[in-house]
């Protein structure tokens, strides 16, 4: 079994549909943090539903300019109506041809199930991987751990950026 | 484990001893089914522990997938700030599939309150300060969905049917009575 990408990877590109007629790629959000949240499958029956965690906190991730991506191997017409019944507000990428081709990729498909596991990337500015986590799959792995990582980014590039410009200055 | 990042404190809704063995902390909302069904199951638990379990109510609504959660919330704090916190907070839970504005006006007048003062709560999103503050102490200690609960502060991940929450209870319970077994 392949293993999560690790911290300090370069995050593999990817363009899937994020709409039945629209298509996202990872490198189009270059310049910005990135939060890619895997997961098993739409319309999973709770109120603890991952995406609609996300959704509810969205404004915390915008504080962060952090772009929030949902991906599962649901295809984008099913993505469409399950965003609408949840009044998402954030992409839904369809990893459905080849299946899973974009967890495997990340080291996040179950190959027994045919669906990801719920596994948590965020990327930075310049597309590589900052932090990752792989969550048991019956278990929503919250919001805290992403918001912890963006908020240790945000704090390392402060820091450089202090260093480089006092570098700059002397 | 996940821990609670906000300590129960004096501005919380707390009921029973403040010097309980085991604090039970939910966040919840009001129009989710399964936090309705985990109501009475706390009520029982309540009852069943006596002065052993302190319980405190955090607020979480999700509001895009229940669009009367937030105001349920709004009602609640708006009785809580009459004392009523509690009777408004079981009334809601009891009604849940009626929530709406005729009912929490209802309620406060079943209550003795106001409930001109409470559309006008409602209305200027007076108490919206506090349950979005309760929601982001809730997202940074993980809570991922409703109910939340954090048993002694550390969330509590088993079902919440009766039996379940008695049983971890009932463990955080013999670890406090005896403090050397914890480290194991």
């Amino acid at each position: 079994m392949s293993s999560v990408l690790a911290p300090g990877t370069q995050a593999p590109d990817f363009t899937l549909s994020v709409t039945p007629d629209q298509k996202l790629s990872l490198h189009d959000l270059r310049g910005q943090p990135v939060v890619l949240a895997f997961y098993p499958a739409d319309w999973s029956p709770v109120c603890g539903d991952q995406m609609t965690l996300y959704n509810e906190i969205l404004p915390e991730f915008q504080k962060y300019k952090a772009e929030v991506l949902g991906i599962s191997v649901d295809g984008a017409w099913c993505h469409a109506a399950f965003a609408k019944h949840q009044h998402l507000h954030f992409p839904l990428l369809s990893d459905f041809e080849p299946k899973g081709a974009v967890a495997r990729s990340y080291g996040v498909y179950r190959q027994q199930d045919g669906f990801c596991e719920r596994a948590l990337f965020v990327i930075d500015e310049n597309g590589v991987i900052f932090w990752s986590y792989c969550s048991p799959v019956a278990v929503n792995p919250g919001a805290d751990g992403i918001l912890e990582a963006l908020e240790n980014m945000k704090g390392k590039r402060q820091s450089h950026d202090q260093v480089e410009s006092t570098r700059r200055a002397s | 484990m996940t821990k609670l990042r906000v300590p129960v404190g004096p501005a919380d809704h707390a009921l029973g001893d403040e010097r309980a063995p085991v604090t039970l902390v939910e966040y919840g909302d009001y129009q989710c089914p399964h936090c309705g069904h985990a109501h009475p199951i706390v009520k029982g638990a309540r009852k069943h522990f006596g002065k052993q379990l302190r319980f405190v109510y955090r607020h979480f609504p999700l509001t895009q997938i229940h669009p009367m959660a937030e105001p349920a919330a709004e009602a609640a704090e708006f009785a809580g700030a009459h004392e009523r916190f509690w009777e408004m907070h079981d009334a809601l839970f009891e009604n849940q599939e009626s929530l709406g504005l005729p009912l929490f006006a209802d309620l406060a007048r079943d209550l003795g309150l106001s409930s001109q003062d409470l559309v006008g709560a409602l209305e200027s999103h007076e108490f919206l300060p506090r349950i979005k503050e309760d929601v982001m102490g809730g997202v940074r200690s993980g809570v991922n969905g409703t109910p939340t609960f954090f048993i002694n502060g550390y969330r509590y991940e088993g079902l919440y049917e009766f039996e379940n929450l008695v049983e971890a209870i009932d463990k955080e319970l013999e670890n406090a009575e005896m403090p050397h077994r914890r480290a194991g």
